[in-house]
């Protein structure tokens, strides 16, 4: 009897491993073979390889160097727009949360519902009176207007989260410094924020992705390829001929790619703790 | 002290009456009756200056909201209509500000009436800073939020009800508002009914099959790595969670290349070993079935991820006396695994839902909507949202992509039910 449990383990053991085997490759496969067709020559996807006979940097060499390549640009201008992003929203909804979080106040529980609400709409429905409100301010084909937008839409998600990390936050902590004689801000920024760090860690990261992830946004705001970001641009790699740019677009998505895959495997921990209790706890 | 008290007055010449009815007539009146001259003052600027900063663009918006302008080429409707959008949100907030001036004049009032000292100049400003606190902190984000999330929405809400499109846009032409009529239009005409009712269709398919999938597979996936046999489980997780890490539109872009049926490796390099060709671009039906696969394998890291943290959480005791009761595993999964882990998880459940439900991107980057359907004018493959997109960006039927946006909407506000219900749950039961 023991025995025939223990083989019966055995078995089910092996066809878990078996089975997270096939997942693997399901996930690794498409990613591998981007990889492999960005080091194919040339940029005919009907000739191309998957362990191509002269695999080339030739594709990571021409966004680099050759002068009509906008990648640098691109490059620098989703970065600009990612780090401000991440700083202001951080900035942004930690006072929100922080309001919403220890104070009571006219409007209060309206606003949470509407943070609720508003979440689940994206920037997509509003997307024609964006653009023109965007006009009448002069911010169209900036990157100044594409910032403003994401930092608004980003409230209503992150605000609820943080929000929800505030509240696991002992409410003792801040009384006792109010009897010390600490002010408002005073308790926001020596004992909030700081036992915050993990939440706000996820806001920051989130947002700074967004940017170089969002491909909607930039296609209605930026018109001028010298002011397109990673995703929009890589985007007009292959939208206009596809199957000629491929090689060339998987070369870009992989600069991209390994970046924000690393740095969101390192933070992962922070990302999944962070995540579970703020929302759940809202 | 004591005399004043006893000669207290009532009706009109009772002094927080009268402050009350100074503050609803100008602004500041009431508390300047009530000594707090510096105050009194501020509101009273305040006042001035909105009125004279605003009147002229509240004037011209509200009456363009009603009208939406009179003369072609002169006025231009959709400006008018964005101005009395903005004009209707100032207003509130003026009102809240005078209705704050108000309850303010009549609060010192009753506190002057009872006799409590005015409170020195400093005091006051620290008893504003104190009661205001909240609010500053909220102002920023909330007129960031006011114009660049909700005045947009407002917008669409108006659109709908206008007859706003390709042929009939301003500033040649003044729109004007039609009622329901683009609703109407929607579930009548042919070829709208049509486009409509099969694009809600495999919007819901979508939403429910596609969501659906990444959640079981994430689930599953989280308890087999939580099995206590399984070794190597920090490596497990992370090429698990690799889906996740990688920039969706990168993925979307990559394995909308491998179902190419020219040059896609799916064809190609695999299928070809079996001697089988599938249409994925070309034909709505497997184009759907890729689009599934595609959203499964990128979006159950995520519910993996969240699982697997929850799992870690639920309490071991609770396994160990269902087996002292005998309970079978299933039992154990059904009665004990499953409830903690829903419950706990169930608000970022449905945001996964309605995350796919808008799931714009992957219908777009894929294929762009397409294959094309005839007697539509929507791709096989278009969800409501990239509809929307399409009506707008390319066919400019802004009426009828508002009037989409509101159903959707209301679909969205369903969703949203159940999240303020889960929300409320957890706030009576506080455990988690």
């Amino acid at each position: 009897m023991a025995m025939r449990r223990k083989t019966k383990s055995k078995i089910e053991v092996a066809f878990i491993y078996i089975f997270f085997l096939i997942m693997f490759v399901i996930i690794g496969y498409p990613l591998f073979w981007a990889v492999m067709m960005s080091i194919n020559p040339g940029t005919n996807m009907l000739v191309t390889d998957l362990f191509p006979d002269s695999p080339t940097l030739e594709h990571y060499k021409w966004l680099f160097t050759d002068p009509n390549s906008d990648y640098l640009t691109w490059y620098k201008n989703s970065l600009f727009v990612a780090v401000l992003n991440a700083v202001g929203s951080v900035v942004i909804t930690s006072l929100i949360a922080y309001a919403f979080s220890r104070y009571k106040f006219i409007g209060r529980k309206y606003g949470l519902y509407m943070f609720l609400l508003l979440q689940m709409f994206p920037a997509l429905m509003g997307m024609v009176a964006l653009y023109i409100l965007l006009n009448t301010i002069g911010l169209t084909d900036s990157l100044w207007g594409l910032l403003i937008i994401y930092l608004g839409g980003q409230i209503p998600f992150n605000a609820w989260l943080v929000k929800g990390y505030f509240d696991t936050i002992p409410k003792e902590l801040d009384e006792a410094a109010k009897i010390d004689g600490a002010g408002h801000l005073r308790i926001f920024w020596t004992i909030m924020l700081p036992l915050a760090k993990p939440i706000l860690a996820v806001v920051a990261l989130f947002n700074f992705m967004a940017p170089f992830m969002d491909f909607l946004l930039p296609r209605i705001v930026l018109t001028s390829p010298e002011n397109y970001t990673l995703a929009l641009g890589l985007y007009n790699f292959i939208n206009d001929q596809f199957s000629t740019n491929f090689t060339r677009f998987a070369a870009g998505a992989i600069l991209i790619a390994l970046p924000i895959a690393l740095v969101f495997l390192v933070l992962q921990r922070y990302l999944i703790s962070g995540l579970t209790s703020g929302a759940t706890k809202g | 002290m004591a005399q004043k008290q006893e000669k207290r007055k009532t009706g009109l010449s009772q002094p927080r009456n009268i402050a009350t009815l100074l503050s609803v007539i100008v602004p500041g009146l009431g508390q300047l009756y009530n000594r707090r001259i510096l105050k009194g003052l501020i509101f009273l600027i305040v006042t001035i200056s909105f009125l004279v900063a605003t009147w002229d663009y509240l004037d011209i918006g509200i009456w363009g909201l009603f009208t939406l302008g009179t003369i072609p080429r002169e006025h231009h409707s959709i400006q008018l209509l964005l101005q009395g959008l903005i004009s209707l949100i100032v207003l509130f907030f003026g009102i809240i500000i005078y209705i704050y001036n108000i309850r303010d004049a009549r609060k010192d009032a009753i506190a002057r009436e009872e006799g409590r000292k005015k409170p020195s100049l400093l005091k006051g400003m620290l008893d504003f800073y104190d009661g205001g606190f909240p609010y500053f902190m909220i102002i920023p984000g909330l007129i960031m939020l006011v114009f660049i999330v909700v005045l947009p929405l407002l917008f669409m809400l108006a659109l709908a009800f206008t007859d706003y499109n390709q042929y009939n846009a301003p500033p040649r032409n003044l729109l004007s508002w039609v009622g329901f009529d683009n609703f109407v239009d929607l579930v009548n005409i042919g070829v709208w009914k049509d486009t409509f009712f099969s694009v809600f269709t495999w919007t819901i398919v979508w939403t429910v099959v596609a969501t659906t999938l990444q959640i079981v597979l994430g689930f599953f996936l989280a308890m087999l790595v939580n099995d206590k046999r399984v070794k190597f489980k920090r490596t497990i997780r992370t090429v698990l969670i690799l889906p996740w890490a990688v920039p969706a539109f990168v993925s979307i872009l990559i394995f909308s290349a491998l179902f190419n049926p020219t040059f896609g490796a799916i064809n190609r390099d695999i299928l070809s070993q079996f001697e089988i060709m599938i249409p994925w671009l070309s034909d709505p039906f497997w184009a759907k079935v890729a689009l599934i696969m595609i959203q499964t394998w990128l979006g159950f890291p995520f519910v993996f991820a969240l699982f697997t943290g929850v799992l870690q959480s639920v309490p071991a005791d609770m396994y160990e006396a269902a087996d002292v009761d005998g309970g079978s595993r299933w039992q154990k999964l059904r009665h004990i695994t499953l409830p903690h882990v829903l419950y706990a998880t169930a608000p970022l459940l449905i945001m996964q839902y309605a995350g796919n439900f808008n799931n714009f991107n992957i219908i777009y980057l894929f294929n762009e909507g397409n294959p094309a359907v005839r007697g539509q004018n929507a791709g096989g493959t278009d969800i409501l949202i990239s509809w929307v997109y399409k009506l707008t960006f390319e066919t400019n039927n802004y009426n009828m992509a508002a009037a989409i946006t509101i159903i959707m909407g209301l679909l969205v506000m369903g969703f949203a039910f159940f999240q303020f219900r889960k929300t409320a749950a957890f706030k009576e039961e506080g455990r988690y």
